[in-house]
């Protein structure tokens, strides 16, 4: 049998609006088991980055159950949720969010600085290492500013591997990113998940829910649909079939 | 979260923003900067102000005479004739050692006279002791004696001044003869010149004369102007005070309920009473060096609170790879920490060289103080964390969630 990353069981959450109550989540319920390609699709609204935020050990649910990699999220303190995000998560955000004027190396080398155990040689061997699994082994000293919009995402993706996370969330990664940069993007993910990473990504556009295994879509705090995708489409090929264009 | 990693972090932060974290840092470095220097100086003075004291004679006692009697028209002191030989005596018999040097006072200004050059000065009569108790030394020749005391002598020893003054072509005015109120005296020694004391005199413009001479042939008196003693160390100048004190009133015969007809001074109370001027001098340059170091603690925590607004997102994001409150708050602390304490030693080393620049082209005397550094240094750090904390502490309150998605 398959190991489950992640567990969510009729999961709530609900926020206190001065005398009023939102129900942002009305009970999901979804596993997602490793290996797994998985885009959460929703229009606005749809509680979507609600649900990112529990599964990024940001915040907790109101009621339900989540285990993630078999650890019970609810019953932990802030500090220990931080733990679990450093050992277990990595994050790719639409914005990239890459440290100004840090090289590429020390932005991937970032989440290690939190985690005790890694020494320092093997804090930079690994972000190296990262770096070249998203081939930029040439730009390790380049700052964000010198590096494309892609180039950037690429070194976030980097920077989420390289902790060795059981599972990438990914939060709408393409968002900021032109159709073919986003297909390398995409391409990038379906290598890694060839290679066994779980990947969570949260998405509003089809087209890129299509390059996965499995997509779950959300509506009004519930899930609507959650289907395994038959014909899962190359990232690959949609790149190369892609009109030709003046920078390439 | 190991200490070294959260100080990488923490540098590679203020890296980021070299010139702010330098602009910061002035704050810093001038305040620290200001109070060595302002220190520095007030020592000085304050130190050059004591030595200069010494010079006179820092376990110098001074007994003059004062009128007694409340009623009745006050009199100059040195008008008044309660001082006497006996006392002298009185005060030598009690043989104390306390009490190393005593010499009487008798003085009056006359025209010097010496050939063709004459000179507006002071005699002043003494006994051998004087020279101890003034700090005064031969220059060249030899100084009188007891006998000579004893025997009326017409010797005098002379000051540069003098000197200057009536043997303008530059002889030796040892053996010569000058003549001060028509009253020939020898000379057989001259004084080392002592410069001008800290009240503008003259202390060269001096002849010096055995007092018996000076009482006999000049004055036509028999009472003192004043005695001069010295005590044997400046701690003893108290006891040695309060034992002539006594010596006098007894020889001066005063009942219990009589008040003093003299009065007793010691240096070290002028020394005192100097200093304390001179230190709240000090005090007062370091408060206002205070304030701007003050003003540069405000400077640390206003950047950091813009820094904190300015960097949620990457708060936010540290928390998101798990940073953890308390690392958040331990690295924006250590950055507050970081400029002050760089600031502070580029402050010591500004503060340091530029009393050197100061003592250097003003020629204003300066004591830099290890305390004084340690002290601002301390206060740097203090500084850091104290103005560092609430923005740090504010940091570390952010939800991750909300700073993420901060604009």
């Amino acid at each position: 049998m398959e190991q489950k990353i992640l567990d969510i069981h009729d999961l709530k959450r609900e926020f206190v609006m001065g005398d009023q109550t939102v129900r942002a989540l009305k009970g999901i319920t979804f596993d997602i088991k490793a290996g797994e390609f998985v885009t959460i699709m929703g229009s606005s609204g749809s509680g979507k980055t609600t649900l990112l935020n529990i599964l990024g050990c940001l915040d907790k649910p109101t009621e339900g159950s989540y285990l993630l990699d078999g650890v019970d999220v609810k019953s932990l303190n802030r500090d220990e949720l931080a733990g679990l995000r450093n050992t277990k998560i990595g994050f790719v955000f639409q914005a990239y969010n890459l440290l100004p004027r840090t090289s590429a190396l020390e932005n991937v080398e970032l989440p290690l600085f939190y985690n005790k155990t890694i020494t320092a040689e093997e804090r930079k061997e690994r972000a190296i290492k990262s770096l070249e699994s998203v081939k930029l082994a040439e730009r390790f000293d380049h700052t964000p500013s010198q590096l494309s919009g892609g180039q950037q995402q690429r070194v976030a993706i980097a920077r989420a591997l390289v902790n060795h996370p059981v599972m990438i969330l990914a939060d709408e990664a393409t968002g900021n990113l032109d159709t073919r940069t986003s297909y390398e993007i995409m391409a990038l993910m379906q290598e890694l998940n060839a290679e066994g990473k779980t990947i969570v990504f949260v998405t509003h556009e089809p087209d890129i829910a299509a390059f996965s295994t499995r997509t779950i879509m959300l509506r009004d705090g519930k899930v609507q649909k959650d289907s395994i995708n038959q014909n899962q489409r190359s990232a690959k090929e949609a790149l190369a079939n892609l009109p030709e264009s003046d920078d390439y | 979260m190991s200490i070294i990693n959260l100080l990488k972090i923490a540098f590679r932060a203020l890296k980021r923003n070299k010139l702010r974290a330098f602009l910061t840092m002035l704050g810093i470095i001038i305040g620290v900067a200001a109070v060595i220097a302002m220190m520095a100086i007030g020592e000085g003075s304050k130190q050059s102000i004591r030595s200069s004291l010494s010079g006179m004679g820092s376990n110098m006692i001074t007994i003059m005479p004062q009128s007694n009697e409340p009623g009745g028209v006050r009199l100059q002191g040195s008008s008044i004739q309660t001082l006497k030989l006996e006392d002298i005596t009185a005060i030598q018999k009690l043989q104390s050692k306390n009490i190393n040097g005593l010499s009487p006072v008798v003085s009056t200004s006359g025209q010097a006279i010496k050939g063709g050059y004459n000179w507006p000065t002071t005699i002043t009569g003494v006994s051998p002791d004087y020279l101890n108790i003034r700090q005064l030394k031969l220059q060249d020749g030899i100084l009188f004696s007891e006998n000579d005391v004893k025997s009326f002598a017409k010797v005098c020893l002379l000051g540069k001044t003098v000197i200057d003054n009536l043997f303008p072509d530059g002889s030796n005015p040892i053996g010569q003869i000058i003549r001060f109120k028509n009253i020939p005296f020898q000379v057989i020694g001259i004084l080392e010149p002592k410069g001008q004391s800290n009240f503008g005199q003259d202390q060269d413009d001096i002849i010096l004369a055995p007092f018996t001479t000076v009482q006999k042939r000049i004055t036509a008196t028999n009472y003192l102007q004043s005695i001069y003693a010295s005590a044997t160390t400046e701690a003893s100048s108290a006891a040695a005070t309060t034992e002539i004190s006594d010596a006098i009133r007894e020889s001066h015969r005063l009942t219990a309920a009589e008040t003093d007809d003299f009065q007793v001074r010691t240096q070290a109370e002028l020394i005192s009473t100097i200093s304390s001027t001179s230190s709240m001098l000090t005090v007062l340059l370091t408060a206002i060096a205070g304030i701007s170091l003050f003003i540069g603690g405000i400077g640390i925590m206003n950047i950091m609170y813009v820094s904190v607004t300015e960097r949620t997102r990457e708060i936010g994001l540290r928390m998101s790879i798990g940073a953890r409150g308390q690392d958040v708050l331990m690295q924006f602390l250590i950055e507050a920490v970081l400029i002050s304490i760089t600031g502070g030693i580029i402050g010591v080393i500004l503060g340091v060289s530029s009393a050197y620049l100061i003592s250097y082209f003003l020629n204003w005397p300066i004591l830099i103080s290890e305390s004084s550094i340690v002290i601002s240094f301390i206060v740097c750090a203090v500084t850091g964390v104290f103005f560092g904390y609430y923005p740090a502490k504010k940091a570390s309150n952010l939800d991750p969630i909300d700073a993420l998605r901060y604009e």
